[in-house]
């Protein structure tokens, strides 16, 4: 499975359009962070608006992913959360170790990175 | 749509799998879209709680009746290590594999009921059941 990465400006875009196994979700972590460092993003959007399902590996993951970028100078945004998704992972236990930033869809995603960036530009 | 699946679980891509079956039976039963997500989200950490300390297990899902509730019910067996101190083990942020100590006390909190049996070095079943309401 290849998920593309975009990169527009500064900014790299990445969309999960289906649900992925705990080794391509790694895979993925990877690319990500190979493609902040070649192409120096200051900024990543992970849209999961498409996944019905994030348990807590996929949770972990994309925590992992926000830290790890963080160490590469780049800030992570989590956009298109599901409803029905916020709530299970809010009752699954999440809150203790949920620290990435989110945003309702990719525009507010993209709009809240380029605020930060100018800010820390 | 069966009212019962037996379904073997030893692969990282065996949990979507699963899951999306329990999304669909779920559906089937009269489960609206956030019940849904509860439940597959349940069967996919019990799921992953087989593959990571018993390597391969069974995961069952059916339909079930009691009086005149109709609800799911998830069966997940494995003949692993066993779980050695199950309070322990269904407390937030405990793990003995390095994950986030989620799996079971999460499931738990997203299902209605229960239960789990675990023999030490013979395996471990767990239970749980959501009813419409």
């Amino acid at each position: 499975m290849i998920i593309p990465i975009l990169k527009i400006g500064d900014v790299l875009i990445v969309t999960i359009q289906t649900e992925l196994t705990d080794r391509e979700i790694e895979e993925l972590s990877h690319d990500i962070l190979d493609q902040i460092k070649k192409v120096g993003a200051r900024g990543v959007v992970i849209d999961i608006s498409a996944l019905k399902t994030v348990d807590s590996y996929m949770a972990r993951s994309l925590n992992s992913i926000a830290s790890a970028s963080m160490l590469l100078g780049s800030e992570t945004v989590v956009v298109g959360i599901q409803p029905a998704v916020a709530l299970t992972l809010v009752e699954l236990g999440l809150r203790v170790s949920w620290g990435v930033k989110t945003a309702l869809n990719l525009e507010k995603g993209l709009e809240m990175l380029k605020v930060n960036v100018k800010k820390s530009g | 749509m069966d009212d019962e699946r037996v379904l073997k679980v030893e692969r990282d891509v065996d949990v979507i799998y699963i899951r999306e079956v329990g999304r669909e039976m779920a559906a089937e039963a009269g489960f609206g879209v956030l019940d849904q997500t509860r439940i597959t989200t349940a069967i996919a950490e019990l799921a992953r709680n087989i593959i990571v300390h018993a390597n391969c297990g069974l995961v069952v899902i059916r339909k079930v009746q009691r009086g005149d509730k109709i609800g799911i019910e998830i069966v997940c067996k494995d003949e692993g290590p066993g779980i050695e101190d199950i309070d322990k083990a269904l407390k937030e942020g405990y793990t003995t594999s390095g994950g986030l100590g989620i799996g079971m006390a999460g499931a738990k909190r997203l299902m209605d009921e229960f239960h789990v049996e675990s023999v030490q070095d013979k395996g471990t079943t767990v239970i749980v059941r959501k009813w419409l309401k």
